[in-house]
């Protein structure tokens, strides 16, 4: 079975975000970039499966810039089997983006899709879902665990207050959730092999899909700053001070 | 404009996430209805239709429903939008599951987790874990929008609603429901607790954890949570994780007990009213958004602080 794998090229997750002065958006000018961390969990996850020898080939792709085959090459290190560029300078909507994964399923036709469930700059957590309602696929979200067993999966997904296991008719979408796995890091033979595996390049524009905006961003603005509080000296302190404040 | 709220519930009662939205819908129009979609879940819609504002209570029942299958949630709400300019829904787990597939469906953006409503088509939203407030304006006819809940207060009671009973749309035929494993709990649920106590790293391992932390949430009669790291280590079920990846609360009252406070974790609890950081490292960052700090060992800190709210009567 191919198992395709999204992956979107983010902020790190180590770097603070800071919004530009005039307030049209976050600063990415020099700002180091990565995978995102969910996405990475999606990848690690194909490629155990293939490992397990449930998946037969793992395919990564990412809807981005040209420098996202940095985030390709970083998937292939991992080892996914080849990657492909939907290439764009547009900063896309989560529709948008499952419109496109869309038009790239309905030609590579994978077994099953594992993404991030989320991604850390848009924090929509929303491209899943979409994708597989344009696909009217069933879909497995916040998974925890995933048993593939060839015509459907056996999902353990993370619901409030618990979990919640569903069994979903493949193809499906599962997207990944933290403690799906811990992905591993690539090993310096493995990039230099990811180096010499297929990576396509398509443009965006090739695809025939609208991708046009339908949220104008007004302002991005800094959240509002809690003033800072006192220290206490005691225990004893600490609990008049919170006497005082009316929350005891 | 007429707007439509998808209730939080467990088919058992309401959850005062719903009440939240409401007070989210009331802010675009006057004309919010409620729906109720699950299984067995009459008594919640009548609870629903007790929430001042509301104008109609819409019932779905099926076992897909019941369940909370995304496929059959999101066919319901898909059948109703011709009657609707907006659809909002909490942000829990389960929202976060349907709505973008409704939003697909229907061929429009969704608005994740809106913080406030600015006018009809204009609302904020935190983005980068809430490093940043993103302010957009939809051009889409029908909006679909995720509330955070925290963010709003809860629509008062006094309502008096009808409750209609529709249709349970197209079921969920390519998922299954095998089982649910909840976390049975005394305490107050994390997300609508007045108090949280949570646990960080520094607590080093979930006996300890157990032993420090839950005693301290029982006596302030609070909700236990705790940091991702604490989560990742293993100290904590996942579901007790406060930040951006995991539940984001705003209680009057949050103490962090052994928690650096990274930038992930303070996105899920800076809204709270009071935060109180005990913490032995007087430079972790916690302290920059603490009300009150205590510099000092957990170990220490925490029989001390019981000792104290038992003398203050606790």
């Amino acid at each position: 079975m191919k198992v395709l794998v999204p992956v979107k090229r983010v902020i790190d997750y180590n770097v603070k975000a800071r919004v530009k002065a005039d307030q049209s958006g976050v600063d990415l000018a020099n700002v180091k970039m990565s995978m995102n961390p969910f996405c990475e969990i999606a990848v690690e996850e194909a490629v155990r499966q293939k490992e397990k020898g449930a998946a037969t080939e793992v395919v990564a792709v990412s809807i981005g810039p040209a420098q996202a085959q940095e985030t390709l090459r970083t998937a292939l290190a991992m080892g996914a089997d080849r990657a492909l560029l939907i290439q764009t300078d547009a900063d896309l909507e989560p529709l948008a983006v499952a419109k496109l994964l869309k038009a790239v399923i309905d030609e590579e036709a994978p077994g099953v899709v594992i993404m991030g469930k989320q991604a850390i700059d848009g924090d929509n957590n929303a491209t899943g879902q979409m994708l597989a309602a344009l696909l009217d696929w069933p879909q497995a979200t916040f998974a925890s665990e995933v048993v593939l067993n060839g015509s459907d999966a056996k999902v353990t997904r993370e619901v409030d207050g618990g979990l919640q296991t569903i069994d979903v008719a493949l193809p499906a979408i599962i997207t990944a959730d933290l403690r799906l796995n811990e992905p591993r890091y690539a090993s310096l033979p493995n990039i230099m092999k990811a180096k010499k595996k297929p990576l396509d390049v398509k443009d965006a524009a090739s695809l025939g899909v609208d991708v046009a905006p339908r949220l104008k961003v007004v302002k991005v603005t800094e959240p509002p700053k809690r003033s800072g509080g006192i220290k206490v000296e005691t225990a004893a302190d600490l609990v008049s001070n919170l006497k005082t404040a009316g929350v005891l | 404009m007429a707007v439509l709220v998808i209730a939080d519930h467990d088919n058992a009662s309401l959850k005062d996430n719903t009440h939240k939205t409401v007070t989210a819908a009331l802010a675009l129009s006057g004309d919010v209805d409620v729906l109720v979609a699950g299984q067995g879940c009459k008594a919640v819609a009548d609870a629903a239709a007790k929430i001042a504002g509301v104008r109609k209570v819409l019932l779905a029942e099926s076992d897909a429903l019941g369940q909370g299958l995304a496929e059959a949630v999101a066919s319901v709400i898909v059948g109703l939008m011709g009657n609707y300019d907006a659809v909002l829904t909490p942000a829990t787990s389960q929202g976060k599951n349907f709505s973008p597939r409704v939003a697909a469906k229907l061929d429009v953006a969704q608005i994740s987790e809106i913080v406030e409503v600015v006018d009809g088509s204009t609302f904020v939203r935190p983005i980068y874990a809430g490093n940043a407030l993103e302010t957009v304006q939809s051009s889409d006819a029908k909006k679909v929008i995720t509330v955070r809940p925290t963010a709003f207060k809860a629509a008062a009671e006094g309502g008096s609603a009808s409750v209609e009973t529709i249709g349970a749309g197209d079921g969920a035929p390519k998922t299954k429901f095998i089982d649910q494993q909840l976390v049975k709990s005394a305490r107050p649920e994390l997300t609508g607790a007045k108090i949280v106590v949570s646990g960080g790293r520094a607590m080093g391992s979930a006996e300890e954890f157990q032993r420090v932390i839950e005693p301290l949430a029982d006596k302030l009669g609070a909700a236990v949570g705790a940091s991702r790291a604490a989560v990742d280590a293993g100290y904590a079920p996942n579901d007790y994780q406060v930040g951006q990846t995991g539940k984001v609360v705003a209680p009057e009252l949050y103490v962090a007990v052994g928690i650096s406070g990274a930038i992930q974790h303070l996105a899920g609890m800076k809204d709270s009213k009071v935060i109180v950081a005990i913490n032995k490292d007087g430079d972790a960052p916690i302290f920059q958004v603490a009300d009150f700090g205590l510099v000092a060992d957990y170990k220490s800190a925490i029989p001390e602080l019981m000792d104290a709210l038992t003398a203050a009567g606790k």
